[in-house]
């Protein structure tokens, strides 16, 4: 400790016991925050008043001078807990900087470029709940009228998860087709999956494959929330559901494919659990509240009916999603 | 949000209660719990979920991964009492194909 401080410490100590007013005590106040600042132990601010009342008042009773011996014995525990403390206020700041990184690396991952069909418009809106996002989205397209999308949540959130979505995106590169259809996507990353993560951590995913020039989609789905239908003709909703395990709890599992024809004004709503499981103070928000805020912009473009539905559910759960959002419509036009 | 979990394990047989919610701030509380047990040697354990009104993903989770455990060191995992959004659940991942689930009103009781 410096000798500078040693000095202001008894100078300021000295006008405190010659006159006890506030002014005096507050000067006191902030010479300590000083001292934290400057990292000196509340051992040595006592061997530090220790010195000073010698100077200041050399004749007192021995048993003061114990005291003070004994007191700062008492205090070197608190110095170490505030080393301590200091260290992982480091640690967690070095923490804050790392998973600001990684959340830079997963939004170059995450990025996919929407496809460019004929009579297809596409909306999408992906918006994790909290740093990182669970909720994995990726187009395939080779602008040949076709286009391979995923909808995938993985279970298990952070960074497990965020390393889990590597696999997914190179499982669908090394397919690298947007013919190649769902049973055979779910497969391949299936296998991926299961051989990689442990045991609690499980993907679902909805893969469909959209062929332009038929306006045919081709559909499976790995333990996912099943895709809606919105028939513009019949103006009624149903759901895509196809068969088939979540990814990475089986190396066995086999996956359903089925296919339906769109017609103009049709929708396709793929989603993640995300945007069904919302709860507000009332309860859970059912799926035909979804439903029925699809209906009322069925007209407008694609994005702007996910913008809407993502605005209105935001409202609704007093803008606290406890869940990555994941929305995605294709609408026939 | 919160949770309850009973658990009593006599000769090998697990009796489990589960209350309340089962998310992402409680789900650890259950993993830890069913983890005491899960490596033992043909375990049979009964869960009843009666009780459980929410479920998310990472619920799914933990009873998966309690599932797949069990399972390696030749037990059985058996979840009973799912309301039907819990079914659900399990219809939709198709673990309700590969677990032995039963849901309200069906057998048992």
């Amino acid at each position: 400790m410096s000798q500078e401080i040693e000095f202001q410490y008894k100078e300021i100590l000295k006008e405190y016991t010659k006159k006890q007013t506030e002014q005096n005590l507050y000067v006191g106040q902030n010479f300590s925050r000083q001292l934290i600042l400057e990292n000196i132990a509340p051992e040595e601010v006592i061997s530090m008043h220790k010195a000073a009342i010698q100077e200041l008042y050399g004749e007192l009773p021995d048993v003061v001078w114990h005291s003070f011996d004994f007191l700062i014995e008492m205090m070197i525990n608190y110095g170490l807990a505030l080393q301590e403390r200091q260290s992982l206020l480091k640690q967690q700041e070095e923490l804050k900087v790392e998973m600001d990184l990684a959340a830079n690396v997963q939004e170059t991952l995450l990025k996919t470029k929407l496809p460019i069909l004929e009579g297809l418009d596409i909306g999408l809106l992906s918006i994790p709940a909290r740093k990182m996002n669970g909720d994995y989205i990726y187009f395939v397209s080779d602008h040949d009228g076709y286009a391979g999308v995923a909808v995938a949540d993985v279970i298990g959130k952070g960074l497990p998860a965020a390393l889990c979505m590597s696999m997914i995106k190179f499982g669908m590169d090394s397919l690298n087709s947007s013919h190649a259809l769902p049973k055979d996507v779910l497969g391949v990353i299936n296998r991926i999956v299961e051989k990689s993560v442990d045991d609690s951590m499980f993907v679902s995913m909805f893969y469909s494959n959209y062929d332009a020039k038929q306006a045919r989609l081709t559909y499976g789905s790995a333990g996912h929330e099943p895709a809606i239908l919105y028939r513009a003709k019949d103006k009624e909703f149903s759901e895509l559901f196809a068969k088939g395990l979540l990814l990475g709890v089986s190396p066995v599992a086999v996956y359903e494919e089925h296919t339906v024809d769109l017609e103009k004004g049709d929708l396709v709503i793929m989603m993640t659990d995300g945007v069904t499981e919302g709860r507000n103070d009332e309860g859970f928000i059912e799926r035909e509240v979804i439903y029925e805020l699809i209906e009322r912009k069925k007209k407008e473009p694609a994005q702007t009916i996910v913008q809407y539905v993502y605005d209105e559910l935001e409202r609704m759960q007093s803008a606290q999603f406890q869940d990555d959002f994941t929305l995605v419509i294709y609408k026939k036009v | 949000m919160n949770i309850q979990v009973d658990l009593t394990e006599s000769n090998n047989v697990l009796e489990g209660f589960v209350r309340g919610e089962i998310d992402a701030h409680t789900a650890p509380v259950l993993r830890e719990k069913l983890e005491t047990y899960q490596s033992h040697q043909g375990l049979k354990a009964e869960l009843d979920l009666s009780d459980v009104n929410y479920m998310d993903s990472t619920g799914l989770g933990v009873f998966v991964a309690f599932y797949k455990s069990v399972n390696a060191n030749g037990g059985h995992v058996k979840l009973k009492g799912l309301s039907a959004r819990l079914k659900r659940l399990f219809d939709i991942t198709g673990l309700g194909d590969i677990m032995d689930i039963e849901s309200v009103g069906k057998g048992g009781n």
